[in-house]
């Protein structure tokens, strides 16, 4: 009687774990499907003129999607460009003042600022730059860009910062070190692979946002390097053209998915591998 | 020698001016977060001042939105937008759940485990217009083709497919807490049921789960705030109609994606401000929200 | 060292942020912004990339919908503005000053559905297109649907609508022309760019909307007849008021267009009383402001889009036919011509 009691809780609880395991792995098959999906659809459509032509007018087929490639790297590099050096010392400032009233409210704001939805700040910087300055432009999709940068920096510096043992700071100081040298040039160096890592995670994440390009970048059918005109970007391209019924567009989308999925993979497993690595050196 | 010391005291000063430069400006920078954070919220509440002057927090419960006529309520993408998010969360949990005490606790190391855990990170990382459109062409077929068989219009787009679309994206997000909340389960009160002759379920029942469980909750919390807030996965697929959604395989439209859709073209006043004011329920929505659950995470992290 | 990158910093960001303002204005850049109508799109897109071999300017159209392309012509966020509808009065009003309404060419609006195994086009009266965009036909083998097409194999497949889910002027055509044929739709619903539909699926743009029909099967939905043709998408001949079932096509949109403009240009072509007509048919406007002068634009970018409009209307109408558009008619390019003239810059006419 006993025994079959024990039997069946033991029982039990393989089936559990059974089930669990199941579940656990069951989800990884949608990442698969995606990513074997995007990837059947996009090769074919990926040759050296899709990469260096502009899209071709409604019925005519051919054409390339050089104009979002290289929107997305400029709107994406001036995002960087603004967000990374304010990130950091932002997350410097957090690491230091663990205690300080602004220190708090700083760290509340950096909570909300993550949680805010991408479309609220696609509206906001429409108010802040595309009414005033009277263009849409690829500038204020940057903007955009960058204010959903900033937790993910500031976050990851604050972390990693907060790891580095005081003796370090303390024997800085010591030396007699002017105290933005001791955070330069000892605190920062010593936590460049996670705050270097936090980059590298904030512009995969951005690099893939449409939301807030929609009313401030907007588009544009041409290449243009000039940051205060309409640019187009790869997510807005693949938003436009994959609700859109021509089959030439799906092929452009197609590609352009390939494209920016493949990058935004590839920076998170790049950023993934580094961590590792310079987690065994430290 | 005297002018060496000169120098030196120069330098030094110019050291000091650096760090009080230095210091200065790190403040300045922290305090531009608070300002950035006041200054969406003031923006938001300015240009949706119009609506809230004349139609007040009732405008939430309006069920009627007809920019034709100028009447307003956001009724109906209240209720889409709970219903996608609710019902994503339903869906994700058993897998969140699963995948975090799969990683926590059954198997915390090993290769097949960190694929599956880098392989969870990474579902976080792809781009929301590419689960759009892949659920678009991929998913709303499949949904067709299960609703011609269950007897109901075979709209294939709706809050349905928006909402399993939402499940895998919000996936990670309270499978990757969950995983750290339950490896902060001391070894020693496993253990304690372990050598009680507990099996291992019923360690996790009775120990692990009601140990992590406000940490878990924290975790849910935030895959809801992101669910909430998602826009372009969810209009590419909602279906984008402003009536009372009357079933969850219609079409409906959440807050965030009506924003996207009509943004651009509110034609008038109210219609604008309108759109921005539901703009602005879903911040406070979303800050809300967040701010619980962090606030639960670093209580739950302190102890 | 820290100082200077403290500096490079601040340079690199002040450089970032002057570049941006210095040039928001800039003169003598060759490119143009506008926005609006889906519903021309695909024409546009044709003639301003010829235009581009031609003379170099780039003309970068944005199809976002007619409502937007009005908005962002009042936020003066653009050089021009495309709508399928002319404007209201309130949007009329909150432009703030006279705009000019230029017509481009006109085209058809089309019921198109998806009913597998269906290969000739069904036949529809008014009365049944307004039934079933209110919801009261459901069925594809509703009893007045199968008496209109006779020895047509229609599938007892439910009727799924699809709409446009923005602002569209393809839509303010549409509903147009259902207020005219149905008292229920003009009380119910009314004519607008954006209505509260009664039933269906939103679509954003004409794209959208092709979209969705082309996806499901069931589908009805109405969209540019070009929309239609590319995609291979089948759509209804409709009854027009003197009683015989019109093809959308070219030439029974030019015998509904033939009529006589006013001088705003501002006119519905729905419900045509014309035999061959074609009856949901419209014309579609670029939309400009009068005074060419605001915002510090150049007289140069003034010109450049008012002989941008005047090659669309000449040279550019060449591109309408083989997209099935019908072009300006003589009566309807000279007024179009006239409007145009009188565009100014600082009170001067611009071409004269």
């Amino acid at each position: 009687m006993q025994n079959i009691k024990i039997q069946y809780r033991v029982a039990k609880s393989r089936v559990v774990q059974g089930i669990i395991v199941l579940f656990a792995f069951v989800v990884t098959l949608p990442l698969l499907a995606i990513i074997f999906y995007i990837f059947k659809e996009g090769i074919t459509k990926i040759n050296w003129t899709f990469l260096t032509h502009i899209p071709k007018p409604v019925g005519e087929t051919g054409g390339g999607i050089a104009n979002a490639i290289w929107g997305s790297c400029i709107i994406v590099f001036v995002a960087s460009l603004m967000a990374i050096p304010l990130g950091i010392f932002c997350g410097i400032y957090l690491s230091e003042n663990k205690t300080s009233k602004l220190a708090y409210w700083s760290r509340l704001a950096v909570d909300i600022l993550q949680g805010v939805p991408s479309i609220v700040i696609g509206i906001v910087v429409y108010f802040w730059l595309v009414k005033p300055l009277g263009t849409f432009s690829s500038f204020s999709g940057s903007v955009a860009l960058a204010i959903m940068m900033l937790p993910i920096l500031i976050r990851s510096t604050e972390e990693t910062l907060k790891m580095i043992p005081f003796s370090l700071k303390e024997a800085g100081l010591a030396l007699g070190l002017p105290y933005h040298k001791v955070v330069l040039r000892v605190i920062v160096p010593c936590g460049i692979s996670g705050i270097v890592s936090g980059v590298m995670l904030s512009i995969a994440r951005i690099a893939g946002e449409t939301a807030p390009l929609l009313f401030t970048a907007f588009g544009n059918p041409y290449l243009n390097f000039n940051i205060s005109k309409p640019m187009q970007s790869l997510p807005l391209l693949i938003f436009n053209y994959a609700t859109s019924p021509y089959d030439d567009w799906h092929d452009l989308a197609w590609g352009a998915a390939l494209i920016l999925l493949a990058t935004v993979l590839f920076l998170n497993i790049i950023t993934k591998l580094t961590t590792k690595k310079w987690n065994v050196q430290l | 020698m005297e002018g060496m010391n000169s120098v030196k005291t120069r330098k030094s000063f110019g050291q000091i001016r650096m760090e009080s430069f230095f210091k200065r400006s790190l403040i300045t920078i922290a305090l531009l977060m608070v300002v950035l954070v006041l200054a969406i919220m003031l923006t938001l509440l300015v240009h949706s001042m119009p609506t809230i002057k004349s139609l007040g927090f009732k405008f939430l419960w309006g069920k009627t939105w007809d920019p034709i006529s100028d009447v307003y309520g956001g009724y109906p993408f209240l209720i889409g937008t709970l219903l996608t998010s609710f019902i994503a969360l339903f869906i994700s949990m058993p897998f969140a759940f699963a995948i975090a005490i799969f990683l926590g606790e059954y198997k915390p190391t090993g290769w097949l485990s960190n694929l599956l855990k880098n392989t969870v990170e990474l579902i976080a990382a792809v781009p929301s217009v590419i689960y759009g459109f892949w659920g678009l062409i991929v998913l709303v077929p499949l949904v067709q083709e299960l609703e011609t068989k269950v007897g109901i219009l075979p709209y294939g787009i709706g809050i349905f497919t928006a909402s399993i679309v939402l499940a895998i994206m919000i996936i990670p997000y309270s499978a990757s807490l969950g995983r750290e909340m339950i490896r902060m389960v001391p070894a020693q009160l496993k253990e304690g049921a372990y050598s009680l002759g507990a099996t291992r379920w019923e360690v996790i029942k009775t120990v692990v789960l009601p140990y992590t469980k406000s940490g878990l909750f924290a975790g849910t919390l935030l895959a809801l705030g992101r669910a909430l807030g998602e826009t372009m996965a969810v209009t590419m697929v909602i279906g984008n109609s402003n009536m009372l959604p009357t079933s969850i395989f219609g079409p409906g439209n959440t807050m965030a994606s009506v924003i996207a859709n009509e943004f651009t073209e509110a034609d008038h006043t109210l219609y604008l401000s309108a759109l921005i004011e539901l703009g602005l329920f879903l911040f406070l929505v979303t800050v809300i929200i967040n701010v619980i659950g962090k606030r639960i995470i670093k209580k739950v992290t302190k102890e | 060292m820290f100082k200077k990158s403290i500096q490079k910093l601040a340079i690199a960001m002040l450089a970032t942020v002057t570049m941006a303002a210095a040039t928001a204005n800039a003169q003598g850049d060759r490119t143009l912004l506008g926005a609006g109508s889906t519903f021309i799109y695909p024409l546009y897109s044709k003639q301003f990339s010829e235009y581009n071999k031609k003379t170099g300017l780039q003309v970068n159209y944005q199809s976002i919908g007619s409502g937007g392309g009005i908005l962002q012509l009042t936020n003066k966020t653009v050089d021009f503005g495309a709508s399928d509808g002319p404007l209201n009065e309130e949007q009329t009003k909150k432009m703030g000053a006279p705009v000019l309404h230029i017509p481009m060419a006109s085209g058809a609006v089309v019921i198109t559905y998806n009913l597998p195994g269906n290969n000739n086009l069904i036949n529809l009266t008014p009365d049944i297109i307004a039934d079933i965009f209110l919801g009261k036909i459901t069925k594809w083998n509703d009893p007045r649907i199968i008496s209109l097409n006779k020895g047509v194999s229609i599938p007892a497949f439910p009727i799924l609508v699809a709409h446009r889910s923005d602002g569209s002027g393809t839509t303010a055509i549409f509903t147009n022309y259902l207020s005219k044929v149905s008292p229920e739709w003009a009380k119910r619903v009314g004519a607008g760019g954006a209505v509260n539909w009664p039933v269906g699926l939103g679509g954003k743009g004409n794209e959208g909307v092709s979209g969705i029909v082309k996806q499901t099967p069931g589908a009805i939905g109405y969209v540019e007849l070009i929309y239609a043709l590319q995609n291979k998408m089948d759509y209804a001949k409709v009854r027009n008021k003197k009683g015989s079932f019109i093809i959308p096509s070219l030439a029974s949109v030019t015998a509904a267009s033939n009529v006589a403009l006013p001088a705003d240009s501002k006119i519905f072509l729905t419900d045509t009383d014309a035999k061959d007509g074609y009856p949901i048919s419209g014309f579609t406007w670029a939309i400009i402001y009068k005074e060419q002068d605001y915002n510090a634009r150049s007289a140069a970018r003034a010109k450049e889009v008012v002989d941008l409009l005047w090659w669309t209307i000449h040279e550019g109408q060449k591109f309408a036919t083989p997209l099935n558009y019908a072009p300006l008619s003589k009566q309807a390019l000279a007024v179009a011509e006239k409007i145009l003239k009188s565009a100014t810059y600082k009170g001067k006419p611009i071409i004269k």
